[in-house]
């Protein structure tokens, strides 16, 4: 290949390299959306395999698979992988497919940063990987890191501490990418209150990422240097305070919860509409809600830390604060009701996943205002209440939202149908094991078992088997969306550009699947 | 429904196991009988069954659906405060999804309904937005109520300071000068599955606090290495204990009985295994019991310049060590590779005396090897010291004495 050809090929939008090298140089906002979903069903398979070994060992009570310290590093790694591995790079490559297709753009705005910042995530897993085989072991202080028992820790806490490094930083670039992308590259006509909701809630959860990201860099650093470099920020004898950490971690871990949540509350509200025939009620308020959860998100951090003894002015102030958070969650539910109303219903797998959804979601949400309460929550923190309502809205709510995108795009990206009979098993099944796992935990939560102990009690013997039973049921399920997806991209039969009746929206204007650079002219919006 | 709900209170002992009988099969098929029951009847019975066992309090043993008995007034606030907001929040959950499922029902396109095109209503959005911020608003008065006599530790009967400890917890008397530690008393082969379980399984220990009843105990909760959590769900406390600072709380006990409860937040390999027993007896019982503790403490003030033999000091060592090291360090001292050193041929255990002594009364920084000159006695110490160096391979043949423990304490 002489030069002059080599730069005109350079030049030429069409090329890309073929095979893997396809993928670790693509700058193309499919391509990394891709890699971003598949990298996130391999963590959710992982992290997934970690809670049905945690839930083998609390088949029983008395210690059977594992030994207490492997426990902890499970628990915790857990909760690391399908946080910052599973939820967050799903929710990503939902953006990275979906934001230019739903806005009339060719691509992202920062397209090598694109690659960048997803080929930051494999090395980060592998860093998580490896620190189970180093002296000690993984991380064993929880997801939640909390000092001084994260400083006691071996050398796996040190591959932690660089993992979330690399994360956030990819969590950064990305949420600049797609902030740029949204504000300079929408369609002409297409004013923000015009923006499609998924677009909109990613918005607000890319600003989230960039100011929370940095709080918990700082907050593992400071780990970093305390276990290090002689400093004492969490140390009282060198005059830190312990606390101080749990502080900077939820100002970070509450914003969080909300990133990944509010990339659900948006594929939700693209789904509703579509299956009910009918436009979003309430758009403007949908919009102004999400805003407000986020705002909110940033003053309630210490109810995760009612029982560290704050004075009661302190706890007061975040249970109102938190107590606050239900108004526009409640509001975003009615209208999702509010647009079911009335319309014209039909329950294909997106639109069960999504009305399972609001059904499962919002089950957390009530446990989330008991929880709200702090007397209550004295009684409730660190059990296994905590456990099921967090699931409850992790998994119910983001992985089920992950879900419903999911099946309501693969026609959109493959160009194919997934087989409706499976997915609506897939579904029932998932809903069914998913609450026969963890409704009774609020019950061992009540009960008084507490949350991170591999052996209990023989009284709580009962609700911990059903709910094994359960998770192991659910983790089978799970194989079963895996057949499902590579199903349909073997020999799915042909989806047309727009597979579902009710639905709207730029995606829906170009074939099943897009050209290589969506919009290659913008679409004008009226 | 306050007197009905102590009325109704079953035996004091809240941790029955009714099933420590049954052996795992009979178990499994037992589960999953009641899980058919469950799904078959699950609309028709499941709330009539369920919302009588929320508020009868009849909480014991096995499918205990609520929070435990309460035994304080503050427990009791709580107890309370949850079943209002829980029944709010049915109420509510009721509402939303009746409608939802009506919806379902009756708007689907399979039944010929058609899609009405309305999409906005500023007045129903204002009215979702303001009705629950009232409901809100009547759900923390009441909490708010709970948190201020929560807080309120003032005027207390009595002060216990206790302290956490990986993996033990630490009972000071702060006016009587009694003091002690408590460890769970399950043996490790009831744990690894090698006997059968007890009846109070992980939830026992070797000296429980014991609080008169009726007294306003205040408690300072403080820890000496990483962060624990004293929590006794019946009293409705729970305090993370920090190291390096105290915080308080307190309770009244208004019956005589053993309460169990556990550490609550994550504190490394044992968390599981760090219980919480509180014995409340009668005024009398506790002065007596009270006696009986300065009688002992007394007596175990041993004469420092007692010399002991090699063997005595070795069998006492050995308790010792059961109680306190074997945690880590393993019963057969092998240790845990990777997260815990092995003392059977160690160079500390077979190295000089001194180093050994050391390392034992002052722990290690940055690792879990605490610091025990101020949790065991000299004669512990010694004891103990002289065991590890005189077990399993190590055969030092040195016993140290209590005077030299004694001087290394200055």
């Amino acid at each position: 290949m002489d030069a002059a050809h080599a730069t005109h090929a350079h030049d030429d939008h069409a090329y890309h390299p073929s095979g893997i090298m396809r993928w670790v140089m693509t700058t193309n906002h499919k391509d990394i959306g891709t890699l971003y979903l598949v990298f996130s069903c391999v963590m959710f398979f992982l992290g997934g395999t970690m809670a049905m070994t945690i839930r083998a060992e609390l088949f029983q009570p008395g210690l059977q698979f594992v030994r207490p310290e492997f426990f902890n590093q499970l628990t915790s790694l857990h909760g690391l992988i399908m946080i910052f591995g599973a939820i967050m790079p799903a929710f990503v490559g939902f953006a990275n497919w979906q934001v230019p297709l739903m806005i009339g753009a060719p691509d992202m705005a920062f397209a090598r940063m694109n690659n960048w910042s997803f080929w930051l995530l494999p090395p980060a897993a592998l860093l998580l990987i490896i620190s189970f085989f180093v002296p000690g072991g993984a991380a064993a202080a929880g997801w939640t890191l909390y000092a001084p028992l994260s400083v006691q820790l071996g050398p796996g806490m040190d591959l932690t501490i660089f993992a979330i490094h690399l994360l956030g930083a990819s969590s950064i670039m990305g949420s600049i990418n797609i902030i740029t992308t949204i504000l300079n590259m929408r369609a002409p006509g297409m004013s923000l209150m015009k923006m499609p909701l998924f677009v909109w809630m990613w918005l607000i959860t890319a600003y989230l990422l960039i100011a929370i990201m940095p709080v918990l860099a700082g907050a593992v650093t400071m780990l970093l240097t305390d276990r290090h470099f002689g400093t004492h920020f969490f140390n009282a004898a060198g005059g830190g305070d312990p606390v101080l950490f749990q502080h900077v971690f939820w100002f970070f871990g509450h914003p969080e919860v909300y990133v990944m949540i509010l990339p659900g509350f948006g594929i939700i509200s693209q789904i509703i509409p579509t299956f009910s025939r009918k436009p979003l009620f309430g758009y403007t308020s949908m919009v102004y809600a999400g805003t407000s959860i986020a705002i909110l998100s940033f003053i309630v951090w210490a109810h995760h830390m009612f029982t560290v003894g704050m004075p009661a002015a302190g706890q007061l102030f975040f249970m109102y604060s938190t107590m606050l958070i239900a108004v526009p969650t409640g509001v975003k539910v009615f209208n999702w009701l509010a647009t079911m109303w009335r319309g014209s219903l039909t329950f294909e797998t997106p639109m069960l996943f999504a009305v399972g959804f609001i059904f499962v979601f919002t089950m957390g949400g009530f446990t989330g205002l008991i929880l709200a309460i702090t007397p209550v929550d004295i009684q409730l923190q660190d059990t296994y209440y905590v456990v099921a309502h967090f699931h409850y809205v992790m998994v119910a709510g983001s992985l089920f939202s992950i879900f419903a995108g999911i099946y309501y795009w693969l026609p959109k990206w493959t160009g194919k149908m997934y087989d409706e009979t499976l997915g609506k098993w897939h579904f029932w099944l998932s809903m069914i094991f998913f609450n026969l796992t963890f409704f009774v935990q609020h019950f061992l939560g009540l009960a008084g078992m507490p949350r991170r102990i591999p052996d209990y009690a023989p009284q709580f013997a009962e609700f911990n088997m059903i709910s094994s039973i359960g998770a192991f049921g659910f983790g089978l399920s799970q194989l079963l969306f895996v057949y499902i997806v590579v199903k349909c991209i073997r020999s799915g039969e042909k989806a047309g550009a727009k597979p579902w009746e009710g639905a709207e929206g730029l995606e829906w204007t170009l074939p099943s699947p897009p050209p290589y650079h969506s919009f290659e002219t913008p679409p004008l919006i009226k | 429904m306050r007197g009905s709900l102590r009325k109704e209170s079953g035996s004091r002992n809240r941790f029955v196991y009714n099933a420590a009988g049954l052996g795992p099969k009979k178990k499994v098929v037992r589960i999953v009988a009641i899980l058919g029951v469950m799904m078959t009847n699950k609309i028709k019975r499941g709330i009539a069954l369920l919302l009588p066992a929320l508020y009868s309090g009849l909480a014991q043993s096995a499918y205990q659906l609520n929070l435990p008995q309460p035994e304080t007034p503050i427990a009791r606030q709580i107890f309370d405060l949850h079943t209002l907001i829980l029944l709010v929040c049915v109420i509510i959950f009721c509402g939303v999804f009746g409608t939802m499922f009506y919806s379902i029902y009756k708007h689907r396109k399979s039944v010929g309904h058609e899609a009405r095109q309305f999409h906005e209503n500023t007045t129903v959005e204002i009215i979702w937005t303001i009705i629950p911020f009232f409901i809100l608003i009547g759900m923390a008065y009441p909490a708010t109520k709970t948190i201020l006599a929560m807080k309120d530790a003032s005027n207390p009967d009595m002060t216990i300071k206790v302290t956490g400890y990986q993996w033990k917890w630490g009972y000071d008397y702060l006016q009587d000068g009694v003091s002690f530690y408590s460890t769970i008393a399950t043996p490790q082969d009831q744990i690894y599955g090698k006997a059968p379980k007890g009846e109070h399984y992980l939830l026992e220990v070797d000296k429980p606090l014991v609080v008169p009843v009726g007294k306003r105990v205040r408690v300072l909760i403080t820890a000496n290495d990483v962060i624990h959590s004293w929590w006794v769900p019946a009293f409705g406390v729970k305090q993370d204990a920090i190291p390096g600072f105290i915080r308080d709380s307190w309770f009244k006990v208004e019956t005589a009985g053993t309460y169990r409860g556990q550490c609550a937040e994550l504190c490394g390999k044992d968390h599981g295994f760090m219980p919480i027993v509180v014995e409340a007896k009668e005024q009398k019982d506790y002065e007596m019991w009270l006696a009986e503790q300065k009688q002992k403490q007394a007596a175990t003030q041993v004469d420092a310049s007692k010399t002991f033999t090699l063997d005595e000091l070795k069998a006492q060592g050995e308790k010792v060590f059961n109680t306190n090291c074997a945690v880590c360090h393993q019963a057969n001292g092998k240790g845990i590779p990777g997260a815990f050193p092995a003392l059977d041929g160690s160079k500390i255990a077979t190295g000089p005396m001194a180093d050994h002594l050391n390392i034992v009364m002052n722990g290690k920084a940055g690792t879990a090897m605490v610091a025990f000159s101020k949790q065991l006695s000299d004669v512990e110490l010694a004891s103990v010291i002289t065991y590890e160096r005189n077990s399993w391979g190590n055969k030092a043949g040195d016993a140290i004495q209590l005077s030299e423990v004694k001087a290394l304490r200055k």
